[in-house]
């Protein structure tokens, strides 16, 4: 049972990890209708930043803070050199352009930081466990990550639904040429909502730190798993973003846990060791596929896109 | 002349407006019935419906003498009711020829062959020519359709709703954006097309209309509120009133 | 194809006699290595070529075409690891399942348009990797050896590097010809249509729907044969042959090469993998300078290596 309450933990830990970095994917698009695939980059920057930071300043919190700000200025600066050219082009141009972009990233990484990846040790007062129920303990570092992904989360909230900005924003994801008939600096609006976007990524790259390796292609991996997510919630939607990257993470997590036993109670334990990952890791593109069957607009389809 | 189009008590709301209001009107074979009204008559909703594109809320249209009230869009095509588009929508990247020729494949049955060269197959070619030639664009045939005028590209349109020999045409504002020398040669186009075939008008063009126009109806919310020959309309005191006087004062 | 003696043409001439003549040349004393690479370079440009048929052609944009080159790889792999050594057995094995993962995927991400058919169509290409990748039997991760390439009758034997090599130059030169002659029938036809205006399409008669999914299997067949052919070549598969990047690098190379033609993909993948090995001479790092290149090529050169060619001669024959 302890089991069980510690898989969910991590299901919800991962799904909020995976809205951060979805949710700026699905805003960059909702707003500038831009396909950004180099999204992982900067998730992979967060990382890096971070276990760099952490390591010259020598205290956990600074270094975070330094990184989150570092990747912010990171993406306002690919913003202006490299996106905003690719605005009003065809898709197939932004994956293109995007695509050269991430190769550029993991190479540079490569050349600063050598290929072998870095650590990001976790300081005393986050590495413990708390106990969050009688007999449960759980990592206070992934507690804290859910409190500040939440955090996040309604801070967006707030953000989109209560701020001129936020009401920018969302007029722009639904009439651009207004927008700029208004009189807005569209064109600063857009390196901020990028940037935005980018801090959020590397947000989740840096909190993942401590959990996994900083590595190059780390942003690749997960690149894949926020795509699922923003198809599944519907793109342009924050909203269903949350809802399906926590859905996905619970699936994802309970599935890797569980699934394997459950197939090992039904087969043989060579058939269940054989089939157990390939099919755990089929869930997620399974849930997508239905989804599109059922509804190939994303569950919570934001505007008329 | 027998009615190739018959309209039964026509309806279509969208929410809570009555977009199209028990419509009752027929078009015998042969004739340019023009249709004409204030915007937001509902012209172009009749037109969806007609085209099959908008299904009806309640009421029947007859076609040829059967009803085709429940047939999917592109299946009208292949009974011989082709439509225009208000809003040019071509293949901008393939050549004008090639779009006609499309327009002709579409009913020259299956598109499953993968090895003959469609471009050199006169089963289509000759017909898209023909096509062309009667809207005057034949010279223009091997351009690419970006290459265009926006005068030619609504003699485009035209050209591929006659690719498929329909018998009766839906033409739904031919003459939108163009200047009066290109208006002039399409007036002259339909004048000739009117000869061969029914024509279903729908325009704001009153020069236009009343040129080419064996009978008009005229719409106002949804509603017929007259159907005559020209000069009948012309004269009509409720039709001056709710539309032709606004046309005059604003044509000058 | 307008005017034979365009620059284009000759281009394409040159290069094919330039291929035809390369294992001549390696006999009379050039490196072994050249005939290496340039097989390779045969096997991925029938890739890009079938890639260009959706992509180029039918305005698909598929982000995972790899998956095509593993299926197919592992179909030879998977039946030579069982001891089925046929090609007669392998081959149509790997065709049909190319075919049928195509089936599958593509009548579910053709029900999408845009941006959502990108995302979809990567993410069933990386299910396929994690599922071949979680296949402990087949080498999962790291991979599985062929020991002995596929068997047809003698005197065909896919072992003599020479005769490999020129199976694959005829396999791509027929692919082309294939892809060439199909989309200018009304099939083609038909998904250039699409293409252009999908919603004209429809409404003119045409349903769209049916007309892709056929040249989406047609597609990934064409390169699950490539997959056969690039397991024989390397005597090895794994799952990073499928992993969504090395979709990306197929996009590359129709994309660098020109997609408006049927033989525009072949320059690309020539170009690619040409420069990677050039780049890779130079430096390390040699993707830096890759990325940002095909950004620029993006947003300065759309038409392609068989774009540039067009206005080469466009200049030459107006100068």
């Amino acid at each position: 049972m302890t089991l069980f309450i510690e898989q969910c933990l991590n299901g919800l830990q991962f799904g909020l990890l995976l809205f951060l970095l979805a949710a700026g994917l699905t805003l960059v698009f909702g707003i500038m209708d831009l396909v950004n695939l180099a999204h992982g980059s900067l998730y992979m920057m967060g990382a890096y930043f971070a276990a760099t930071f952490v390591a010259w300043t020598g205290n956990f919190v600074f270094g975070v803070v330094l990184a989150l700000g570092a990747t912010l200025l990171v993406g306002m600066a690919v913003e202006v050199i490299a996106m905003r050219r690719l605005y009003g082009r065809d898709h197939l141009d932004h994956v293109l352009g995007t695509f050269g972009l991430i190769l550029f990233f993991d190479e540079l990484v490569r050349l600063i930081w050598g290929p072998e990846g870095l650590t990001l040790p976790l300081p005393s007062w986050l590495n413990t466990s708390i106990q969050i129920l009688p007999g449960v303990d759980y990592s206070a570092y992934k507690l804290s990550i859910i409190v500040v992904t939440l955090a996040v989360a309604a801070f967006l909230y707030v953000l989109v639904m209560r701020t001129r900005i936020g009401m920018l924003i969302r007029a722009g994801a639904s009439n651009r040429e207004m927008v700029g008939a208004l009189g807005v600096n569209i064109k600063l609006l857009y390196t901020l909502v990028f940037g935005l976007g980018a801090a959020l990524a590397g947000l989740a790259g840096l909190m993942q730190a401590p959990i996994l390796t900083v590595q190059v292609g780390m942003g690749e991996n997960i690149l894949i798993l926020a795509f699922v997510i923003t198809v599944i919630g519907g793109i342009g939607s924050i909203r269903g973003a949350l809802v399906a990257a926590i859905f996905v993470g619970f699936i994802d997590t309970l599935g890797r846990a569980f699934f394997p036993d459950l197939l090992r109670m039904a087969f043989t334990k060579e058939v269940a060791a054989t089939a157990a990952p390939a099919l755990s890791s089929m869930l997620i593109y399974l849930l997508m596929a239905i989804v599109l069957v059922v509804k190939p607009e994303g569950l919570f389809a934001a505007s008329d896109k | 002349m027998a009615d190739l189009l018959r309209v039964d008590t026509l309806t279509k709301r969208f929410g809570g407006i009555v977009a199209t209001d028990d419509l009752v009107f027929n078009i015998a074979e042969g004739e340019l019935h023009a249709v004409i009204g204030p915007n937001g008559a509902g012209k172009t909703t009749l037109i969806a419906q007609l085209s099959g594109q908008l299904p009806p809320d309640s009421g029947r249209i007859h076609f040829a003498g059967s009803d085709i009230t429940a047939i999917p869009m592109y299946a009208r095509s292949a009974l011989g009711l082709a439509r225009s588009f208000q809003i040019t929508s071509l293949f901008l990247d393939l050549s004008v020829l090639d779009n006609v020729a499309l327009a002709v494949q579409a009913h020259a049955g299956h598109s499953f062959h993968f090895w003959r060269n469609a471009r050199r197959e006169a089963e289509l070619r000759d017909p898209a020519r023909v096509a062309l030639a009667r809207v005057g664009l034949g010279a223009r045939a091997d351009l690419p359709a970006s290459a265009l005028s926006h005068g030619e590209h609504r003699q485009l349109e035209l050209a591929m709703a006659l690719a498929s020999s329909p018998r009766m045409l839906l033409l739904d504002e031919p003459m939108a954006g163009l200047g009066p020398e290109e208006s002039a040669r399409m007036v002259a186009t339909l004048r000739e097309l009117k000869k061969e075939l029914t024509i279903l008008l729908v325009e704001h063009d009153m020069e236009a209309v009343f040129a080419l126009a064996d009978r008009i109806t005229v719409l106002v919310y949804g509603r017929v509120i007259a159907t005559g020959k020209p000069e009948d309309i012309r004269n009509n005191a409720q039709v001056r009133d709710a539309y032709l006087g606004e046309q005059e004062a604003a044509h000058g | 194809m307008s005017g034979k003696l365009s620059v284009r043409n000759v281009a394409i001439a040159v290069l094919l006699l330039a291929l035809v003549l390369l294992p001549v040349y390696v006999e009379l004393g050039g490196s072994r290595f050249l005939l290496t690479l340039f097989t390779r370079i045969l096997i991925l440009a029938m890739a890009a070529v079938s890639l260009n048929l959706i992509l180029g052609y039918g305005g698909m944009m598929s982000f995972g075409h790899a998956a095509y080159l593993g299926i197919g790889g592992y179909a030879v792999g998977m039946l030579a690891h069982e001891g089925v050594f046929s090609g007669f057995v392998q081959w149509p094995v790997a065709l049909f399942a190319s075919a049928l993962f195509a089936l599958v995927i593509g009548a579910l991400s053709l029900r999408t348009r845009g941006v959502y058919f990108i995302m979809i169509t990567l993410a069933f290409a990386q299910m396929a990797y994690y599922i071949v990748a979680g296949l402990a039997r087949y080498g999962g991760d790291d991979g599985l050896t062929i020991y002995k390439r596929s068997q047809f009758i003698s005197p065909i034997n896919l072992s003599n590097k020479v005769q490999f090599y020129y199976i694959c130059l005829a396999v791509l030169i027929g692919s082309i010809y294939l892809v060439w002659r199909i989309v200018n029938s009304r099939f083609g036809l038909t998904i250039q249509g699409a293409r252009s205006n999908d919603t004209r399409m429809r409404a003119i008669g045409f349903p769209t729907y049916r007309y892709k999914l056929v040249c989406f299997v047609i597609a990934g067949t064409m390169c699950g044969l490539a997959g056969a052919l690039l397991a024989n070549h390397t005597d090895f598969v794994s799952p990073a042959t499928m992993y969504w990047t090395r979709s990306g690098d197929l996009i590359i190379m129709v994309v660098l090469g020109g997609m408006g033609s049927a033989f525009g993909p072949f320059f690309g993948a020539v170009a690619l993998l040409v420069l990677e090995e050039v780049l890779s001479g130079i430096t390390e790092y040699w993707q830096i300078i890759l990325g940002p290149l095909l950004l620029l090529v993006v947003l300065f050169a759309r038409g392609g290596i068989d774009g540039l060619l067009g206005k080469v001669r466009h200049r030459v024959s107006h100068g």
